[in-house]
């Protein structure tokens, strides 16, 4: 089961957090300046796995961005890895080429995306394109939704002008 | 397009750095420039083409920033005080806005928040907006509040209570993707409580029309049934019929289900083992041999994420079960051998195969074929490869230890390596591979490396080195070899108990000593900075000086090296001026320098000298044993040889008893029933223990903890006041319980420094060892008579007496005395030596009844004090007749330690039953026949 999600920059920001097991605020900043200390100072050639309380977070950077997963002592690391590749590629597909920047102004989107792949730190798509699907028709919901609003909105400007 | 794509991202991900013209890698650095340029492009963007999907500008006067805005404001912060001042600023204008109500803000307020959050400021203001939001009717208000649930609460908030019915209603709602912001929140978060009252919802979900509900009805069901175990009876059947659904998400999730159900339910693994084997191993078949499919492909391997998931899932249905896991081994093998292990995908596949192969029922072929695959991934270029290969072969050890000590030179070139990770892992390896057989090479090998290595890697590695050491060393000159290379290297590393070992260990190779301190000599000439190396340096030094000057003990494959006595000095002189040394070295230095003054009668001046330099020391310490050194080398000459003999030989088993945190064996038990004892293996606490072993009775009642239960301990020695003063000694009363105790005990004072400096550094309970040894290597033992005339404390006294030494008797039979009497039970003892081995007493001990009623479930325990060991064989019967109608004998064997010093002593506490009526009553003996301790 994967424990938490982590995006860290290479200054050592956080980018994104998810949590599937329960730690209180002050443990999450703990974690987080514990784990960033650790992996930021790792070398590149280095594998991509950190021993750490027990359990074990897998790593990967993807340009200016750490993506960290931390699992449990006997989970396939390598498959982790897979996942965490398998979310950069549906990022970058929405995104479109995506960049830490996308991620900072439209964090909220990059969390809509890991719903879709991971629920109760367990993988839930195996397909892209399924994922894909899913978000642009929430995103599509969710414009319908403000385009009556605003026609709404609208309406009752005209009405009171 | 689609591999394009992935091409690009890997490209453009990945590499990071290339060529010329990837606009996208350059997006990706995101120098400061261009993220601003970028910025404003994608505000421009945004501006046009999606206006406001998030936060449409419903209200033009509203003072609030945009999202974006806050965001831009935030990051052009310079300094985190000026991030603090605009947080400050934008939280109270949420809060502002929250408490007015404000409708159409409530979403964009809880998205800021939450990125307020990500920075790690306290945001728990906003969590009832959270409800707020999923609590109203549309998709968009949901979307955020769900989003801004999870990440603002976790399942120990109270609030969250508050949403479970919002919750089920979302998951009975008309609208799937409501359902499936419902799920997704429900498996992330959700709590017991939670749990219990939302399962039904989600177990009917699992039969859901779309498969997209269906795929996170099953992930929410695992957190379900790990938070709540009795609820997985009810899926145990929805979750088997996923296992045959077709679409892979499901599938997978499926499959991930009923691999939890089975950790927490054995009826579910039962029945899916049972039921479900062969379809998964068929399902696993297709996958395999499934063709193209680009939606899944991952380097040429349809759904990889599928393949592990059945992997694991076949391995907990294998385990321990024979059929089942006959079943599985065609397809296994067929994993094994046809899996491509170019890339990572596959490496991850034969990783998760490798280890169902080693957990399910034995094959021998399909296990050779896994060790293969691990010696493969072991050899292999890539870090991340041989990382797995090291984590698999620990649990491969276990199924087929010959096997992976095939791979032991790459495993410790693995030690070796410049990736943390890696060298930890291959380090507990080779920990688990070490024997008789192979220790020296290995020792070798990983000693050479400690040299080189990290300095982060020294401290674990000297730990495993030593304690492979301790474990299997074959012979005790090898020990010290290794031990001295060790602290050579990495002295500073290196545990006190494992110095302290050392210590106890070189002591008792008497034939070795000259070796030792000659060896240490040198190594202290090149190694003065290692702080346990100078200790153990130091201490043998103060022992055996001599030796290193007379080349004494002299072995085979040693040079004879030169060193006059005034080199010896050095040494020491060195030690305790090295200003980077700490306290209990300097005091370790100050005791050797005052054996050498007895050794080396030609530097006694100067090493008054050196001791007087610490008259002044500002430790208290140091101070006070400079001054009584010094007196002692100036006026008591007399004694001094006799003060500062060698140390005896200090006891490894009693060493490695106290090191493994066991209580003293101090108990005995009679024989029979001995198992419902009322202080003993039931309940091990050291209460009772202490208190059969408080002998002395002006003692303060005992406690538990161990540093008190050396004092009750010593207690029995223990004198009141008066024998102090004429002593003439510069003890203090009260600096250390502990010391003062000891320095009457064995009342010349200069054997008292040996104990106090190793004290400081021991824990509460090695200090015991040297104590004993202490107290029994002092030269006046030879006068000291115990005496049983009065109370234990009296022979102390009488250790100052001019009484000469008993002579020893050769097995000789003592007169019996009445060790207990009440008005119901009377014990005798009859007690007799063995010829040759004064130490020992046997005592038959003759229990009475003098009541007119019968005895049953006699239990009779002794306790003695440390110095004396205990052995109590089974009692003749457990029944006493009536009225002296009969008796019971038990043997008692008591072994003195300090035999001619002291006198034997023991407390008892006899249990019996009157008519099942529980008795107890307890003595203490003490007035065994004089010559019987001695």
């Amino acid at each position: 089961m994967i424990q938490f999600v982590l995006l860290i920059s290479r200054q050592g920001k956080v980018r994104l957090t998810k949590w599937y097991s329960p730690y209180t605020q002050k443990e999450r900043s703990k974690v987080i300046r514990e784990l960033s200390g650790v992996i930021l100072t790792r070398g590149p050639k280095l594998c991509n796995f950190v021993e750490w309380r027990g359990l074990k977070v897998v790593y990967k950077r993807y340009a200016s961005l750490y993506f960290c997963m931390c699992i449990d002592q006997d989970d396939n690391e390598l498959e982790v890895l897979e996942i965490i590749h398998h979310f950069v590629e549906i990022l970058d597909r929405y995104f479109g080429s995506v960049c830490e920047l996308d991620l900072i102004f439209n964090f909220h989107k990059a969390y809509y995306v890991l719903d879709e792949i991971l629920i109760a730190g367990e993988l839930q798509e195996s397909s892209k394109k399924t994922v894909a699907r899913l978000i642009a028709a929430q995103d599509s919901l969710v414009e319908t939704a403000k385009e009556q609003a605003s026609s709404i909105s609208n309406i009752i400007a005209q009405a009171t002008k | 397009m689609e591999s394009r794509l992935l091409v690009m991202v890997v490209v453009m991900v990945v590499e990071e750095k290339g060529k010329e013209g990837g606009h996208n890698k350059e997006r990706w650095r995101g120098s400061e420039e261009e993220e601003e340029e970028e910025e404003e492009k994608r505000r421009k963007d945004q501006q046009q083409h999606t206006p406001g999907i998030l936060f449409p500008i419903m209200n033009p006067f509203s003072s609030g920033t945009r999202l974006r805005d806050m965001i831009r404001a935030i990051r052009a912060c310079k300094t985190a005080a000026e991030e603090r001042a605009v947080v400050r600023k934008e939280c109270a204008a949420i809060r502002t806005s929250m408490n007015e109500n404000d409708q159409d803000y409530r979403h964009r307020n809880l998205a800021k928040l939450m990125f307020i959050h990500m920075l790690g400021y306290p945001t728990h203001f906003g969590q009832m907006e959270c409800l707020k939001l999923i609590a109203s009717a549309g998709f968009p208000e949901k979307r955020i509040g769900y989003l801004g649930l999870m990440l603002l609460l976790d399942e120990r908030q109270e609030v969250l209570m508050l949403v479970t019915n919002s919750l089920k209603q979302d998951l009975n709602h008309s609208n799937q993707y409501i359902v499936g912001l419902a799920l997704c929140a429900l498996g992330n978060i959700c709590s017991a409580e939670m749990a219990r009252d939302l399962a039904p919802e989600v177990e009917r979900l699992l039969q859901f029309r779309d498969p997209n509900v269906r795929k996170k009805a099953a992930l929410c069901s695992i957190r379900i049934i790990k938070k709540v175990p009795d609820l997985s009876e009810n899926f145990i059947n929805p979750a088997a019929a996923l296992l045959k659904e077709k679409h892979h998400g499901v599938l997978i999730t499926g499959i991930q289900l009923c691999t939890d159900l089975c950790k927490v339910s054995p009826e579910a693994l039962e029945f899916l083992r049972k039921k479900h084997t062969d379809g998964l191993v068929k399902t696993l078949k297709d996958a395999v041999n499934s063709p193209y499919k680009p939606e899944y492909d991952i380097a040429g391997i349809a759904d990889p994420f599928l393949h592990i998931r059945l992997l694991k899932l076949l391995r907990v249905l294998g385990q321990g079960d024979a059929d089942a896991s006959d079943a599985m081994n065609d397809i296994l093998a067929q994993v094994a051998t046809k899996t491509e292990s170019k890339k990572n995908a596959g490496n991850a596949i034969l990783y998760e195969c490798v280890e169902t192969i080693m957990s399910i029922e034995d094959n021998g072929g399909l296990r050779v074929l896994a060790i293969n695959i691990l010696g493969r991934f072991l050899s292999n270029r890539d870090n991340n490869i041989r990382y797995v290969a090291l984590n698999m072969l620990m649990k491969a050890i276990t199924v087929d230890a010959q096997a992976v000590q095939r791979h032991r030179a790459t495993i410790l070139e693995c030690v070796k390596d410049s990736d943390a990770s890696i060298q930890k892992r291959a380090l507990e390896l080779v920990y688990a591979l070490v024997n008789e057989t192979n220790v020296k090479p290995l020792t070798k090998e990983l000693i050479d490396y400690l040299e080189v290595s990290d300095q982060e890697f020294k401290g674990d590695l000297t730990d495993k080195i030593c304690s492979i050491v301790e474990k299997f060393s074959p012979e005790k000159i090898w020990y010290i070899d290794q031990m001295l290379r060790v602290l050579n290297e990495a002295g500073n590393f290196v545990k006190d108990e494992v110095w302290h070992a050392l210590i106890v260990v070189i002591s008792s190779a008497s034939d070795l000593h000259g070796y030792t301190v000659r060896a240490l000599y040198k190594a202290f000439q090149t190694s003065s900075e290692q702080e346990s190396l100078v200790r153990v340096a130091v201490w043998c030094i103060g022992e055996y000086g001599d030796m290193l000057v007379n080349n004494v003990g002299m072995l085979d494959i040693e040079d004879p090296i030169m060193v006059t006595e005034s080199d010896t000095v050095d040494v020491i002189k060195i030690a305790i001026k090295h200003h980077a040394l700490d306290l209990t070295t300097k005091a370790m230095a100050l005791m050797a320098l005052l054996k050498l003054s007895s050794r080396f009668p030609s530097c006694s001046e100067r090493i008054k000298d050196i001791i007087v330099q610490h008259k002044g020391s500002f430790v208290l310490e140091l101070q006070q044993r400079s001054l009584e050194f010094n007196s002692i080398i100036e006026k008591h000459q007399k004694i001094r040889s006799a003060l500062v003999e060698r140390m005896p030989i200090l006891d490894e088993a009693t060493f490695s008893t106290r090191r493994a945190g066991l209580l003293p064996a101090a108990v005995s038990t009679s024989g029979g029933a001995s198992l419902d004892l009322p202080n003993g293996v039931a309940k091990p606490s050291a209460a009772p223990l202490v208190d059969l072993l408080d002998l002395s009775d002006d003692l303060p009642a005992p406690s538990s903890s161990d540093g008190d239960f050396l004092q009750d301990l010593l207690g029995v020695d223990l004198s009141p006041a008066p024998t102090q003063s004429g002593l003439g000694q510069i003890q203090k009363a009260g600096t250390d319980v502990l010391l003062d105790l000891l320095s009457i005990g064995t009342p010349v004072q200069s054997s008292s420094p040996t104990t106090e400096i190793l004290l400081p550094s021991q824990n509460d309970k090695s200090p015991i060892a040297t104590l004993d040894a202490r107290s029994s290597s002092s030269s006046l033992s030879a006068q000291a008579t115990s005496s049983a005339r009065a109370a234990p404390m009296m022979d102390l006294l009488d250790g100052f007496g001019p009484s000469p030494l008993k002579p020893e008797d050769n097995g000789s039979v003592y007169p019996s005395l009445v060790a207990f009497e009440s008005s119901s039970l009377r014990i005798t003892f009859n007690s007799s030596k063995q010829p040759g081995n004064p130490q020992t007493t046997l005592i038959q001990a003759t229990f009475t009844n003098l009541t007119p009623n019968v005895f049953t479930d006699l239990i009779f325990q002794a306790a003695v004090p440390k110095f004396l060991q205990l052995h109590l064989d089974p009692a003749s019967s457990n029944i006493l007749p009536a009225s002296g109608n009969g008796s019971i004998t038990q043997n008692l064997r008591v072994t003195n330690s300090q035999h001619g010093k002291k006198s034997l002593l023991m407390r008892m506490r006899m249990s019996y039953k009157i008519d099942n009526k529980d008795m107890l009553e307890e003595g203490q003996i003490n007035n065994f026949p004089q010559d019987l301790g001695s």
